[in-house]
């Protein structure tokens, strides 16, 4: 099968979650998609990985992992707390850093 | 001998010390110790001239460093004095009239209960005259100036509780200030182009100046006549002499008849070289010196007020003087003869005036006095003798100096020549008008004296002794100081070492001049008792002619101060806060506005919702990632 479209795939997967972090307003959707464009970034590398004969983007996409999974903790966390002192996980409410 | 030109300074500085530090318990004796001092420094003037004719006539020149002033790299300011034969004139006049004057005010001053303060100022003239004559260079010369200009200054403004001696007295400030900006650029000139400013270096440099140099010569020459106009009173800076006189008598006498206001001929004189290399500047003194000379005279035609009549005429003789020494080498030693006949002659006019002054309850007005020689012969005889040296009547000192101006003038040659001799020689008949006018209405006549204000008629009396022997003394000086000078040209032979001389090539003999000269003087004293001798002087001023009416009015230099430079002034500084206003604050505001306008639209990018700021980051990915891709294809 041709490896570009896995490529293709990624690049669609990459604007779904790109999309959704511009437009939805829920935070843990918001967060979903961010990890959807991680994946999608993952996907790219493993194929550019096995087009090219090495290991290098295999590597990089442990990596992304581990980092994703680090996020996901640092991340959720800090929409659990907006959640308790906002009640809402809407990100547009929490715009304390407007001028 | 050095160290006593240091003390001829020091005693009277340290009278002006004592006398204005000193406070009231000072205020029983202090007009004695400021008249003490004066003496004091005469007296040294005195040991240090027979000290000086006692030496051969190119040895005369002392000097005495005391210190160096400003000692910066190559600026080295110097305090030193220089007493040559030049300086020792001055000296003589200013210590020998000024102590005069000192003993007159002790008189005169004897009811003012700020006497003490009066003898302060004095001394403090007395001494910043000295600095200004005894200088070695031109920046100590320049704080002598400053100095005699702040005290005359305060004398004018002693009175200061009437507005008009208070308004005069800046008036007379500021128009010095005008002049004395001449000055300060003359010596950064001179240090620029000589690299120094003291007299030993500078003259003999302007004499060997190269061709290059001379336009910048020409330059100090101008700044420096600038300087003389302002201290000397000459057109177009002569409109505060005339309120000057709204000081004490004697300071009219002193300050402004006598010594202040011929510093402006010194510094000429002293400038000599510099001036002969610079014909263009010399062209100047001469014009600015004769148009003065008739424009005091004409001014001095008018005033009723006695001692504006003498201001008038004092600016006038000046104007012999500055016109004399812009003449060059035949004019130097004549323009300081004059100046020190006088001096004599007019300190004693004008304490002749104070002495009238004080036996007529103040009275200024000469159409309210008359007939007052019966009331008051030692006046009217001292008065009369000035008079008639300052008329030019043969035999009396005003006869040999200015006879030899007005000759100089002629000598000049050519064109020029007869055009300034024929100026002196009006000038000569218009001052024989004026100053008969002053005493015919002054002396003679009947007398036209009212009531004061409060109902008092005055009585007019004889002044002390304190003031009539000085009267005495400088009606002695106006006789004989003139023959005395002429007898074998002493004077010249004096004064040529210094200043240099050389007869001019006149194209009249003496004796034409002298008979010239006696012929005007007739016909302007006759023509004066035709006016005011012959019949009785109205006690209300006549509307009079045209030019009298100018002439009462200073021949309208105040009206021409007024809209030249005062209108003249307010337009350009209208226009200058205009400018400011719209130009500079709009540049400035205009930038600011629109600083905070921008920043006012970029603020907006700051609203808050998170996923705007993942919009401006995802187009600047977008941005960067195109970029790369463009120019790796190219």
């Amino acid at each position: 099968m041709n490896p570009a479209n896995y490529l293709y795939l990624a690049a669609l997967l990459f604007t779904i979650g790109a999309a959704g972090v511009l437009i939805r307003r829920n935070a843990i959707v918001v967060f979903m998609c961010v990890e959807l464009m991680l994946n999608a970034c993952n996907l790219a590398f493993v194929t550019f990985s096995r087009m090219h004969g090495n290991l290098d983007g295999q590597v990089i996409a442990f990596f992304t992992m581990v980092v994703a999974a680090a996020e996901v903790v640092v991340g959720l966390a800090i929409i659990v707390s907006i959640f308790r002192s906002r009640h809402s996980a809407s990100v547009d409410d929490a715009n304390l850093m407007k001028l | 001998m050095e160290t006593l030109i240091g003390l001829l300074v020091a005693a009277p500085l340290l009278g002006a010390g004592v006398l204005l530090t000193g406070g009231r318990r000072l205020n029983r004796y202090g007009h004695l110790l400021g008249t003490l001092l004066a003496l004091v420094s005469f007296v040294l003037g005195l040991v240090l001239f027979a000290n000086m004719l006692g030496k051969s006539a190119d040895d005369r020149t002392l000097t005495s460093h005391l210190f160096t002033w400003v000692p910066v790299e190559s600026f080295q300011a110097q305090v030193g004095f220089q007493l040559d034969q030049l300086s020792m004139t001055f000296v003589l006049l200013i210590t020998g009239v000024g102590s005069l004057i000192h003993i007159y005010s002790i008189g005169y001053m004897e009811h003012d209960e700020n006497r003490r303060k009066f003898f302060g100022f004095l001394n403090l003239f007395l001494a910043a005259m000295l600095l200004l004559v005894l200088a070695d260079n031109y920046f100590l010369l320049y704080a002598g100036w400053e100095g005699v200009g702040l005290a005359s200054y305060l004398l004018i403004g002693f009175w200061q509780h009437k507005p008009s001696a208070a308004t005069a007295a800046k008036k007379a400030f500021l128009v010095n200030r005008v002049g004395d900006i001449g000055l300060s650029v003359a010596i950064m000139l001179m240090f620029t182009t000589f690299g120094s400013f003291a007299f030993a270096d500078v003259l003999p440099a302007a004499k060997g100046a190269d061709a290059t140099q001379h336009a910048t010569l020409t330059g100090i020459g101008f700044m420096l006549l600038l300087a003389a106009c302002g201290k000397s009173a000459q057109v177009p800076l002569q409109s505060w002499l005339g309120d000057a006189m709204e000081g004490p008598t004697p300071v009219s006498a002193l300050i402004h008849a006598a010594t202040m206001v011929t510093a402006g001929v010194y510094l000429i004189t002293r400038s000599g070289a510099i001036f002969n290399v610079a014909p263009d500047a010399q062209t100047a003194v001469v014009t600015v010196g004769t148009v003065t000379l008739l424009f005091g005279a004409i001014v001095g035609c008018a005033k009723d007020d006695i001692k504006k009549a003498l201001a008038g005429s004092t600016m006038s003789q000046i104007g012999y003087m500055i016109m004399a020494a812009g003449l060059g080498p035949i004019g130097y030693v004549f323009a300081i003869m004059h100046l020190v006949t006088h001096g004599f002659f007019k300190a004693g006019l004008f304490l002749g005036a104070g002495s009238v002054m004080h036996g007529m309850n103040d009275e200024v007005d000469m159409r309210r006095y008359g007939g007052l020689r019966k009331y008051m012969p030692i006046t009217f005889v001292t008065f009369g003798l000035g008079y008639l040296a300052i008329i030019g009547f043969p035999g009396l000192s005003g006869y040999f100096s200015k006879d030899k101006i007005i000759e100089a003038a002629f000598a000049k040659g050519g064109t020029e020549g007869w055009i300034l001799g024929g100026c002196a020689m009006l000038g000569a008949a218009i001052t024989a008008f004026y100053m008969t006018r002053v005493m015919l209405m002054t002396f003679f006549g009947e007398k036209r004296w009212e009531r004061d204000a409060e109902g008092h008629e005055p009585h007019p009396h004889e002044s002390p002794a304190s003031m009539t022997i000085p009267m005495i003394v400088l009606a002695f000086g106006s006789v004989f100081a003139g023959a005395l000078f002429s007898l074998n040209s002493r004077f010249v032979h004096w004064l040529e070492p210094v200043t240099g001389h050389s007869e001019g090539d006149s194209p009249l003999s003496t004796g034409a001049v002298t008979a010239g000269t006696l012929v005007v003087l007739l016909l302007g004293v006759a023509l004066a008792w035709l006016m005011y001798g012959r019949r009785p002087v109205p006690a209300v001023a006549p509307r009079g002619s045209l030019l009298t009416r100018a002439a009462r009015r200073d021949l309208l230099q105040d009206d021409f101060n007024h809209v030249v430079l005062v209108r003249g002034g307010e337009h350009l500084t209208r226009s200058l806060v205009y400018l400011d206003h719209s130009l500079v604050d709009g540049v400035v505001n205009g930038t600011a506005a629109s600083v905070g306008g921008l920043s006012g639209r970029l603020r907006k990018l700051q609203n808050g919702y998170v996923r705007s700021y993942a919009v401006s980051m995802l187009g600047g990915t977008a941005v960067v990632v195109a970029a790369t891709l463009l120019m790796r294809a190219v």
